[in-house]
């Protein structure tokens, strides 16, 4: 170290002693190392590197020094400021991330709980299917047309070929609006839509026409007497059973799955001619199963019926047989949505219990 | 229609080793579905039993069984040994003597059912007592089978307990049956099923009409055919061949076979006389008749009925007559049977009856449609008359109806024979051959159409060539009434070649618009409220007549005028309803009553608006198209049916849980449904304040278009509808015209720039007096702000001393924003200002 300096000796100042100093830093490290919080470390600085701290009037002790004895005193005083403040630092450090570990710790919130503050809501499945066929048929490039619920018996059974003697008509099947005579019906299938759309638009027509429609029926698990119905209709020059055909494999497969095809049985309808029964491909068993339920074992489930739109019809609704031919079809939307979804009982399609939409949420 | 097997190789070449199931599919084929099959899957010992014992014993259940020992001749625990067969049976319907059917242990009943002895009720049973549905004969399980009920007390007679009950009843045989379509009238027989499988499977037909007929001549019963009123210029009768039986013995046992093939298809042997009618209509298709001739005063006919006639058919009942009604008359006039439908009772054949006339007769199908569908009576004959009987064939049913009287019945045929034939020949269709290639879209070569016309039974002759094909005149038979036109035709090509043969060709429309403007409108409606904890349930539209006084209208509110059914489901309900909620609140009540407390449940769907002076719609009947006049009165006859949105919603809309308590649902919550909707479409809607049942009279608010259209309501429901309804206090509703906004929308919407300047934030507190709606004031401020005005958002509302009894503090925060600058504070202030000041004029609102 410096040698004695007998005009002032900064041995002789006390706080700039090397030993005070080191005693300083000492006690700084000792205190910053027990400091056992933030808190804590704020007090330890405040008293080890304050302007009230022993190094910091030890600092202002250096400026009454002799020049020769300053930079000596400066730098044995700044180191141990600096060894201090790196203390502090990593001493504030440390501190800082146990404080996070352990607010992280604290925040852990149980989120197995599964309890929505608002429950998101649901569509009713028949909507659901409803929407997805319409879609299919929409991509073909067909359209969707629609019309009222209380119709014209014109309309629903007539311009259909329904003469009045037609077992259809009687009250077995039909409501009929009062007063007796009235001339209007729920109707009874969603046809006089397709005559309504070939009264109003010339060929070709490629139209979907699904909705609510109406029958007698007692509701059981099979039956009900509001359900809904797609009816397909398609006139243009050169239409056979052939597009027929095409058409509804192209939905079968698009609602049910790649490869379903459907067949076609003869079968008699006033409003078509030739007529058929459509079976589809059992999809669950491929007809490999004879247990299946969804068939029966058959390897085929009937969807509905179709045929090649009579002549009868076409020249009621003003379009000219001789020009144009066409196709229809109808498929019940109940009927899909229980083979599509193994619903068991038209029951809980009907009564409007909410927990029967909620299991399927927004998409099908 | 049922077609047993064995019966139907002797009408067709049936290959030897062709099972029940291959028929079935024969048919399936060429368009007659399959409804069933039965037989063939059956095994003995099955024999006649002669019921020694009957001994009831109740039990715990309540039911009474029976504690029986049958004789089985050779079988079993023999008589002859001292022991008779044990068996238990349920039924009560027959008692000791009487002759049954038994399924012995090892024995097996259609559908598989293996028979053992088994221990029940106490006792072990020894096979079974059969009913008919057990033995696949029909569907009739109210009993047991007694023979002598079943056969006759005749042919019962010749029976001894163990006889074979398999060869007896025609167990063993295969029943195929089929479902006939109503343009098929000639399958509901033999025959007609016969020429069918020939027809699918290339094979030779024999037609069961071709025998011997005695032809017609002058000497025959009188038979005059009239109707003075034909239904749509149709005369009722057109055809009428009476035959008569002398000295028949009525009681004769019918013959084993026919009673036999009478029971396969489901029939009950009765007597001689009526089983050979059956018997004949079953194999031909053609309908008897057989009157007492002693009961006839010498001649028969066809007329109408006259008002106020009545006739007691077979059945018992006491009809009263239409003038619609063709009738049989005596030759007194005296109504003898509703044609075609069923006979009197006053001409009925009895044990006593020694003199039979047949009736092989052809009626208008309508008529007899029209008779059965009046009466409510649908038999055996008015099934086939009402979908076409081959006018051909009644003098050949007619002769073997005499022919099997005179075999069975020992009687004499008379050489009279009237035939009264009066039908209009039919024209040939014109028909072009190239038409099922461009109607079905698989090419049929001209022999094949023609070739299959042939073989379903058309006279086909050339008619010359036509351009691009050949022109044929084409005579259908006479039993396919249903031929008319070409397509018809063309269907008789595609099934006989199969149906399966079709290819599949996707049709190619071209591009199409996709969803319309309003059906784009309904699915985002739908899904908005879904979105927002909303669940869609679909509902019947059907309500009572009560609820529009539990809804609270007034007399005069028009949504009472709704339209009712003649023929309700329920007569509780015959009204449609003429608000969605009129049904949704019901299933918000259910679901409530299945223990769900927080439901909030929506519905779209068409609602009917009664009509004011309801106009009839005309019926102009089939074929042609009405003329625009009539098309307009049927159209205009329609109601209106506009779609609505109707929402519910009980209990929490906000879910207590971990993060605190749950919130009840409240009027706002409606509101904002409602306002959601504009939003998600848009569209600015305006809530006004408003009264309006079914709602709280304080808590409802309409909701309307900027230009006033009303959209809807939404809020509270009002406490007495609540009650009246059996909902939950508090419930809230909203109900919307989806029409109305999709009218409102579907232009293109501008879009305003946006502005990158710093917004301007200013509250203000206004105090106004309490009845002025938040809406009011609102709208005022944003005039008084002008365009610089982004938004208003009311942050609070006080009521208390600092503003006085009767008024309310309503605090907002105006944000101004201009699209070129920064606003100085300054003109913040004054934008401000304008914005109360406005509020001030128009609601009287005190700055606080
Ligand atoms: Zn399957």
């Amino acid at each position: 170290m410096s040698g004695p300096n007998k005009q002032y000796d900064p041995v002789e100042v006390a706080a700039l002693d090397p030993a005070v100093i080191d005693q300083a830093v000492a006690d700084a490290v000792a205190a910053i190392a027990a400091a056992d919080s933030l808190d804590a470390l704020k007090a330890a600085r405040l008293a080890h590197q304050g302007e009230k701290s022993p190094l910091a009037l030890a600092n202002r002790e250096i400026g009454a020094l002799p020049p020769s004895a300053k930079a000596e005193a400066g730098k044995r005083v700044g180191q141990a400021r600096g060894r201090v403040g790196q203390a502090l630092t990593a001493r504030q450090a440390e501190l800082e991330g146990e404080r996070d570990e352990r607010i992280l710790v604290e925040e852990t919130m149980d989120l197995t709980v599964r309890a929505p503050r608002r429950p998101l809501g649901a569509r009713h499945p028949i909507s659901l299917v409803s929407e997805r066929i319409e879609d299919i048929f929409v991509a073909m490039g067909w359209e969707i047309a629609e019309g009222p619920e209380v119709e014209s018996e014109w309309l629903n059974f007539d311009a259909l070929n329904l003469s009045p003697d037609h077992p259809a008509r009687g009250e077995a099947d039909t409501f009929f609006v009062a007063p007796a005579g009235s001339g209007l019906v729920l109707r009874t299938h969603t046809s006089p839509v397709q005559i309504r759309t070939m009264l109003d638009r010339e060929p070709p027509i490629y139209v979907l026409c699904p909705g609510k429609v109406f029958r007698t029926d007692d509701l059981d698990a099979t039956h009900t007497p509001v359900f809904h119905q797609f009816e397909g209709l398609v006139v243009d020059e050169g239409i056979t059973m052939a597009h027929l055909k095409g058409a509804l494999d192209a939905f079968v497969q698009r609602l049910f799955g790649d490869g379903i095809v459907t067949r076609l049985r003869p079968n008699y309808f006033p409003f078509t001619e030739p007529s058929a029964e459509i079976d589809c491909q059992c999809w669950v068993c491929g007809g490999q199963d004879p247990s299946c339920r969804t068939c029966g074992g058959t390897g085929w489930i009937e969807l509905g019926g179709c045929g090649m739109v009579n002549q009868r019809v076409l020249r009621a609704a003003g379009v000219d047989p001789e020009r144009y031919s066409g196709f229809a079809f109808g498929l019940g939307i109940e009927r899909s949505l229980m083979l599509r979804h193994g619903v068991g009982d038209m029951h809980d399609i009907v009564e409007g219990d909410v927990r029967f939409s909620r299991q399927f949420g927004m998409e099908i | 229609m049922h077609a047993p097997v064995s019966w139907l190789r002797e009408l067709a070449d049936v290959p030897a080793d062709a099972t029940g199931a291959d028929i079935a599919a024969a048919l399936v084929r060429v368009g007659l579905e399959e409804e069933g099959l039965s037989g063939g899957d059956i095994k003995g010992p099955i024999v006649v039993g002669r019921v020694l014992t009957v001994e009831p014993e109740p039990q715990k259940n309540g039911k009474t069984i029976n504690w029986c020992t049958v004789d089985v001749g050779e079988h079993g625990q023999r008589v002859t040994e001292g022991k008779a067969q044990e068996i238990v049976c349920g039924a009560h319907n027959f008692g000791p003597g009487d002759l049954v059917v038994c399924v012995l242990p090892g024995g097996v009943l259609p559908g598989g059912f293996e028979i053992s002895a088994r221990k029940t009720y106490g006792h072990v049973s020894n096979g079974m007592i059969c009913s008919a549905r057990e033995l696949g004969l029909g569907d009739d399980h109210d009993g047991i089978i007694v023979l002598s009920t079943l056969l006759g007390a005749e042919a019962a007679a010749a029976l001894t307990p163990g006889d074979d009950a398999i060869e007896l009843l025609g167990l063993a045989d295969e029943v195929v049956e089929v479902n006939v379509t109503p343009d098929r009238g000639y399958c509901f027989s033999l025959r007609g099923i016969a020429r069918e499988y020939a027809l699918s499977t290339g094979g030779v037909f024999r037609d069961p009409a071709h025998l011997d007929v005695a032809a017609a001549n002058d000497d025959g019963y009188a038979v005059n055919v009239t109707d003075g009123s034909p239904i749509d210029g149709v005369p009722g009768c057109d055809r009428y061949v009476a035959r008569i039986v002398r000295g028949v013995d009525t009681t004769a046992a019918t013959p084993q076979w026919m009673s036999k093939r009478l029971t396969q298809l489901g029939m009950r042997p009765i007597s001689l006389a009526v089983d050979v009618t059956n018997y004949v209509m079953m194999l031909l298709g053609q309908p008897l008749h057989a009157f007492d001739l002693s009961t006839l005063s010498g001649g028969v006919g066809t007329r109408r009925a006259r008002p106020g006639e009545k006739l007691t058919t077979l059945d018992d009942v006491a009809r009263a007559l239409d003038p619609q009604d063709l009738l049989i008359v005596d030759g007194d006039d005296r109504p003898l049977a509703i044609a075609g439908v069923m006979g009197g009772e006053s001409s009925e054949v009895t044990a006593a009856t020694t003199d039979v006339l047949i009736e092989a007769a052809h009626f208008d199908p309508i008529s007899v449609a029209r008779s059965s569908r009046r009466h409510k009576l649908t038999t055996e004959a008015s099934k086939r008359f009402e979908r076409g009987v081959d006018p051909a064939v009644a003098a050949a049913a007619a002769q073997l109806a005499v022919d099997l009287l005179v075999t069975h019945g020992g009687g004499t045929a008379d050489p009279g024979v009237t035939d009264v034939d009066q039908r209009s020949s039919r024209g040939p269709i014109t028909f072009d051959t190239t038409l099922p290639t461009r109607y079905v879209g698989l090419d049929y070569p001209q022999d094949e159409v023609v070739g299959t016309l042939r073989a379903i039974g058309c006279d086909v002759t050339d008619e010359g060539v036509a351009e691009g094909g050949v022109v044929v005149a084409v005579l259908p038979p006479t039993w396919r009434p249903d031929l008319t036109d070409g397509p018809d035709l063309v269907e008789e090509v595609a099934r006989v070649r199969g149906y399966d043969q079709i290819p599949s060709v996707l049709p190619t429309p071209r591009a199409g618009h996709g969803l319309t403007h309003g059906q784009r409108v309904r699915r985002v409606v739908a899904n908005t409220l879904a979105q927002q904890g909303l669940v869609e349930v679909l509902t019947y539209p059907f309500v009572a007549p009560g609820l529009f006084d539990a809804l609270g209208y007034a007399p005069q509110d028009v949504r009472r005028r709704a339209e009712s059914l003649v023929n309700p489901l329920s007569d509780e309900l015959p009204l449609l309803r003429t608000s969605v909620l009129d049904t949704l609140l019901e299933a918000l009540r259910r679901n409530v009553a299945r223990g769900q407390r927080d439901v909030a449940v929506y519905e779209l769907g068409l609602v009917t608006i009664g009509r004011d002076e309801p106009s009839k719609a005309p019926v102009p009947g089939i074929e042609v198209k009405p003329d625009d006049e009539t098309l307009a009165r049927i159209r205009a006859a329609v109601p209106d049916q506009p779609r609505h949105v109707a929402m519910a919603a009980a209990g929490d809309v906000e879910r207590g849980g971990p993060w605190g308590p749950g919130r009840k649902v409240d009027a706002s919550d409606a509101v904002a449904w409602a306002l959601s909707l504009g939003t998600a479409l848009g569209l600015d809607l305006v809530v006004t304040a408003t009264e309006r049942a079914p709602w709280h009279p304080g808590r409802v608010a309409g909701i309307t278009l900027q230009d006033g259209t009303v959209v809807g309501y939404a809020g509270e429901l009002h406490p007495k509808v609540t009650s009246a309804l059996d909902l939950p206090a508090r419930t809230v509703a909203a109900e919307l015209d989806v029409d109305v906004l999709v009218a409102a929308t579907g232009v293109p919407l501008q879009a305003t720039e946006l502005s990158t300047y710093p917004p301007a934030h200013t509250d203000v507190a206004l105090v106004v007096a309490e009845d002025v709606p938040a809406a009011h004031v609102e709208a005022a401020l944003r005039s008084g702000a002008g365009d610089r005005l982004e938004s208003v958002q009311l942050f609070d509302i006080y009521r208390g001393e600092q503003v006085g009894d009767g008024h309310k503090s309503l605090a907002y925060r105006l944000t101004f924003r201009a699209a070129e600058r920064t606003l100085t504070t300054d003109e913040v202030s004054a934008l401000r200002d304008a914005a109360v000041a406005a509020a001030t004029e128009r609601t009287g609102a005190v700055q606080r």
